[in-house]
């Protein structure tokens, strides 16, 4: 029998249907993968099975007995833990606060702090995080270790079924090799372990068993090694994987300089970063998450403070301390943010308010907003882009994730800026939605726009940019453009190896 | 070594705290005519322990991410009701002090239950049950009047052994019996954790509603603490609209000068009691550098827009301007 | 008279339904149960006569009440209402002191006192981060320890200008006090500045969400201030109105506005946390609490039961329609 069944789990949120009859069996003693693209209801799973969000219908069965979870507190009490993307911590707590705060130990009514703090020793060192101080407040710890906490956190409940949600994005690499130690311990352990992760390298070493849904349910599950990757991801989308991208011609020697930077750096963040983008390039940046790359989009785009070194905007040296300064008609930049729900869009306004907000001074007369102008600016966006809407005057909350992407590029495009950054535009966006972008990208290259673009994703650097520089801790570990621009070498500079090195262990 | 850093790190607040207060202190009794004898010792903390009860409350409620524009309201209540049922025999005195306190856990009570159950801003909430308090206490009260029990009065402003302000020790004892076991207790990190992440600590299952109610009621019966010392202290009773607008705002200040973190999440209630004392000093200081009347409200308000203004110093740390957001 | 924005294309009926904001409805709902239970009271209740007056005394607070809810609007509070309204009316008096010139700039003199105060407390919230609450409350305490000075060290001019009673008490257009006239005009502006203005768009956005409108490149400092600064305009321009009304400045006329005009703009249905609200909501929300006042003074109610019946009344509404949401 297996440890956990999951049978006919649905779960709508309004008119969306997140998950329609989904089952999933997962044995003790085993890492279970589960695969899928973003919105395929992967994260939904997580969140009924661990008690965050209840389902519609279906059942779930521990032990062949069916178990009811109101609260995450019920699911922790029955041996379902999750590790949640660092949301589950308490800033303003210890790390030991932080470990015992669903179930502290206790002694003459109050919370015995002398345990507590055994406890949280012990569950750290499971975790193979012994480095971190069991009294140091989370707030002051930088994110990777923040993830250790919380894996320990999870440890120290004695779990039955581990949840692990994108648990490694996190990490530098030497705690993921930890990490995949104390995983594999734990499943000697006899625990079942759910494993959630986009990385196909991560999945192929870790798991025993695979699961991929699309669509709000389970399409496939086998034994790892048993599919290819080919197979996986034609599971995954539902077809056949062609990643096309669209063409690009060279950009011409002579292409104008637009945006320079010389020996920028920022804080202990950001050293000695120089490059020139010209006039109709796509510079992708590499490496692994949180390497700088986001502090390079800020850093250029006025939001940062106490820049060392220059930037230059079409050969001259400007000194950008906002964004308003950083999108004037001098030097034209715009940023596509990282997150679109709290960087990039208001939620509860509406689809027209939000296009047209980077670019209300250009629809204004003395203060007051010219709508018909305003209105043509908007419809000549929502035919580029293809925005699909319900209609104009909703909330741009209640458009999809892609269109809602659609509407934060389409409102920097108003401008008609020069210079353009994006922050990972295609994360949790759809196939679809993805190579439209692609190609407005190129389509703007080719027009004259110089891009900067971040991805996490090595494919769409390839595909797409014309050179690729790849960061490791806050600097520029290499270049790679044309032949050498391969997944491989993008791999290797990322985690900072020599190319043989990597040859060997790839 | 490394394990006093950790122990300051998580005390900086309170610390700090405590040697504003200190400093202050120190140049209040140097330019007193008189010095530090227990008879100004004993007004400086009747005075001092008065407002620290309210800012104690006050804390509590900012520790869970909220604010409480009533606290000032439960102290003019609690003070009517005081100057009605704590008379009498030693037994009647005694109940009459129960219902007092009593009360301010009612008003604790529908504050928290409003704001947590019925999910209202607790900004907007806490205005509108302080009007029905101070309605209440007009009730109550129409003119200033009533008495107390005098003993007892006498014996808590007083001294003991002639030198130790009483009203210190009772402080102490309050928070001692109340926020100590509150603070050490799941209910009390819960309270904590809710105010630093609502998200975080839901996830984590902790019952925030639980330790969120907790700290509501245990904040409306510090309230009335202060309006029982009140009638101690003036022996009457006082439906006084301005009196009690003052503890109110009075009480914020104070819980920023105790190193309370408005946003929720970090303080305790040590750090309020000293940034209570420190909101005093500052008044008694107009006193002994002999400013003019008239002056000193406006040198108060002066005080407290540069006591708020501090914390703005770390702005310039700050080195990413989205932070600014946050 | 609430946002503009959205009159164009697709039917009247599904533009009134998108617009249809419950809570300004049932504002009106309250209004019309108001005067019902008023007349039973007093035959006078229902009357041209009466129900003009009663608008007359809702443009104080519907003045007063148009400021707070900009500054609500963006998610944060203006405390600091009761004493920058008195501080306006004292400075408007205190201007006619200095003979004609003086007089005649009453008015602008008291609005540019609360202007400044606004402005103080705008730099406090936009440029220092202080939490508004915080930096109002203490605007209010300075601004009280102020006119203390003013009025206990001088012996102040505290009687209105003839401008002033006009405003306040005049007849311009037969039948209509100017007093309805200036509030009308104040709504007509506010809502214009509201749903036509880039000013206005800026204010919802960085109501919903601040760190996105910064990083569409709109100065967001700039349209804080400039919201603190017209609240605090608008507060002290009710202050002149009212010593206008009452011939002169008194030293707790504030008192009796600050509970009333923050429960207005929320009983309108907009959002304490920000980034939602119409100002015909607003203008409801006046409009019931005035009547409530007045249903209570009719009813000869004590003070003290005055006092709870509008904190019950302001938390049974809230609890019936302006609950946050279910958030974990």
């Amino acid at each position: 029998m297996p440890l956990l069944t999951m049978e006919g789990i649905s779960k709508r949120y309004g008119g969306v249907t997140a998950l329609s009859g989904a089952d999933l069996e997962v044995e003790a003693g085993s890492i279970h993968a589960i695969l899928g693209e973003n919105g395929a209801g992967k994260s939904t799973l997580i969140k009924v099975l661990s008690g965050v969000v209840p389902a519609d219908e279906g059942r779930i069965l521990l032990d062949g007995k069916e178990m009811h979870f109101a609260s995450p507190a019920a699911a922790n009490a029955a041996g379902v833990v999750c590790v949640f993307q660092e949301l589950s911590l308490i800033p303003e707590l210890s790390v030991a606060d932080n470990i015992v705060i669903s179930n502290p130990p206790m002694r003459f009514g109050m919370i015995d702090r002398a345990e507590q703090r055994r406890i949280a020793e012990a569950a750290l060192a499971r975790a193979g995080a012994s480095d971190i101080h069991p009294r140091a407040l989370v707030k002051d710890l930088p994110l990777s270790r923040r993830q250790m906490v919380e894996i320990a956190k999870a440890l120290a409940r004695n779990p039955r079924i581990l949840i692990l949600d994108e648990a490694t994005s996190a990490l530098t690499a030497a705690d993921v090799g930890r990490i995949y130690d104390v995983l594999k311990r734990l499943r000697s352990e006899g625990l079942a372990l759910l494993y959630i992760s986009h990385r196909m390298n991560e999945i192929a070493e870790l798991a025993d068993r695979c699961t991929v849904f699309r669509n709000g349910h389970n399409v496939s599950s086998y034994d790892q090694g048993t599919r290819s990757d080919a197979e996986v991801i034609e599971m995954m989308i539902g077809r056949e994987y062609s990643a096309a991208f669209p063409e690009r011609a060279p950009v011409p020697a002579d292409a104008r300089p637009v945006l320079e930077t010389r020996n920028l750096g920022w804080n202990g963040r950001l050293s000695d970063i120089s490059f020139t983008l010209r006039e109709g390039e796509v510079i992708g940046l590499g490496g692994l998450d949180g390497q700088g790359q986001r502090e390079l989009l800020l850093a250029l785009f006025g939001v940062l403070r106490g820049l060392e070194g220059d930037i230059l905007v079409a050969g001259k040296p400007v000194n950008l301390t906002s964004p308003a300064a950083a999108r004037s008609e001098a030097v034209g930049m715009a940023l596509i943010p990282e997150d679109r729900k709290t960087e990039g869009l208001m939620l509860p306004m509406s689809v027209r308010q939000n296009l047209s907000f980077a670019a209300l001074d250009r629809v204004t007369r003395a203060g007051v907003v010219d709508r018909r102008q305003e209105q043509q600016l908007i419809d000549e966006m929502v035919r580029l882009l293809a925005i699909k809407t319900g209609g104009l005057d909703l909330p741009v909350g209640a458009l999809s994730g892609g269109n809602q992407q659609k509407v934060v590029i389409a409102k920097w495009l108003m401008r008609a800026p020069r210079i353009i950054l994006l922050n990972d535009p295609t994360r949790g966006i759809d196939v679809g939605t993805k190579q439209e972008i692609y190609q407005l990208m190129r389509k703007l290259a080719a027009e004259g726009a110089a891009i900067l673009f971040y991805s996490t994703d090595y494919d769409e650097l390839i595909g797409c940019c014309d050179r690729v520089l790849v960061l490791y801790d806050g600097r520029i570990r290499s270049e790679l453009a044309g032949e050498e621009l391969t997944e491989h070498a993008l791999v290797a500079s990322a985690m900072n190896l020599d190319d043989s090195v990597a040859e060997t262990t790839a | 070594m490394n394990e006093s850093r950790y122990w300051i790190a998580e005390r900086r607040g309170t610390l700090i705290a405590i040697a504003v207060f200190l400093a202050m202190f120190v140049i209040y009794i140097a330019n007193h005519p008189v010095g530090l004898t227990a008879n100004v010792a004993q007004t400086a903390a009747n005075k001092g322990v008065l407002l620290a009860f309210v800012v104690v409350a006050q804390a509590l409620v900012v520790i869970t991410g909220g604010i409480d524009l009533s606290v000032g309201m439960v102290l003019v209540l609690t003070n009517c009701i005081a100057s009605w049922i704590v008379v009498g025999t030693p037994m009647q005195t005694g109940l009459g002090v129960l219902g007092v306190l009593g009360s301010g856990i009612l008003c604790g009570a529908l504050n928290g239950a409003i704001v947590i159950y019925g999910r209202l801003q607790p900004i907007i909430t806490t205005i509108a049950t302080g009007a029905i308090f101070f309605g209440l206490a007009l009730i109550l009260r129409p003119y200033p009047g009533g008495s107390v029990n005098e003993d007892l009065a006498d014996a808590m402003t007083g001294q003991i052994f002639g030198v130790v302000p009483t009203s210190l020790i009772l402080l102490a004892g309050a928070l001692l019996v109340l926020w100590v076991p509150f603070r050490g207790s799941p209910l009390g990190r819960g309270a904590f954790a809710a105010g630093s992440s609502e998200v975080a600590a839901y996830m984590s299952g902790v019952p925030i509603h639980r330790c969120k109610f907790a700290a509501y009621v245990l904040a409306g019966l510090f309230g009335s603490l202060g309006g029982l010392f009140l009638t101690f202290y003036t022996y009457t009773g006082e439906a006084a609209y301005a009196s009690g607008d003052g503890y109110t705002l009075w009480s914020i200040a104070a819980v920023v000068l105790g190193g309370v973190s408005l946003y929720g999440g970090r303080g305790s209630a040590v750090g309020a009691v000293f940034g209570a004392f420190t909101a005093r000093t500052i008044g008694d200081m107009l006193f002994v550098f002999d400013v003019d009347a008239l002056w000193q409200p406006l040198l108060q308000g002066v005080f407290l827009v540069l006591a708020i203004s501090i914390g703005a110093i770390a702005l310039l740390r700050v080195r990413n301007r989205l932070d600014w957001f946050e | 008279m609430s946002d503009f924005q959205q009159q164009d294309r697709p039917g009247f009926v599904e533009a009134f339904k998108r617009r249809f904001d419950p809570a300004v409805a049932t504002a009106f709902a309250c209004i019309i149960v108001l005067l019902l239970i008023g007349s039973f009271y007093s035959s006078n209740f229902l009357t041209a006569t009466y129900l003009i007056q009663q608008m007359k005394v809702a443009a104080f607070l519907g003045i007063a009440a148009s400021g707070v809810m900009l500054v609500i609007l963006l998610g944060h509070i203006d405390l600091s209402i009761p004493w920058v309204l008195t501080a306006g009316a004292m400075m408007a008096c205190a201007a006619t002191g200095f003979g004609p010139v003086g007089t005649a700039l009453a008015v602008p003199a008291g609005i540019l006192t609360g202007a400044l105060f606004g402005l103080f407390n705008g730099i406090g919230v936009a440029y220092l981060r202080i939490p508004a609450m915080i930096v109002t409350l203490s605007t209010n305490v300075v601004a009280q320890g102020l006119m203390v000075v003013y009025s206990g060290g001088f012996s102040p001019q505290d009687s209105a200008s003839d401008a002033m009673r006009w405003l306040a008490t005049g007849v311009l257009i037969p039948g209509v006090p100017n007093a309805i006239l200036v509030w009308a005009l104040v709504a007509v502006a506010i809502s214009f500045l509201l749903g036509r203005t880039a000013f206005g768009r800026t204010l919802y956005g960085i109501g919903n969400n601040e760190r996105a409108v910064y990083l569409s490149g709109i100065g967001t400092r700039r349209v804080v201030l400039l919201a603190f600064v017209l609240a605090g305009a608008l507060s002290a321009f009710a202050g002149v109105l009212l010593a206008g009304y009452a011939s002169k400045a008194a030293q707790s006329m504030g008192n009796a506005y600050l509970l009333p005009a923050i429960a207005s703009v929320v009983l309108g249905g907009t959002s304490i946390l920000g980034g939602k609200g119409s100002y015909l909501g607003t203008v409801a929300g006046v409009i019931l609490i005035t009547l409530l006042q007045s249903i209570l003074s009719v009813m000869q109610m004590p003070e003290a039961g005055r006092q709870m019946i509008y904190g019950v009344v302001i938390l049974a509404m809230l609890l019936a329609y302006g609950r946050g949401p279910r958030s974990v």
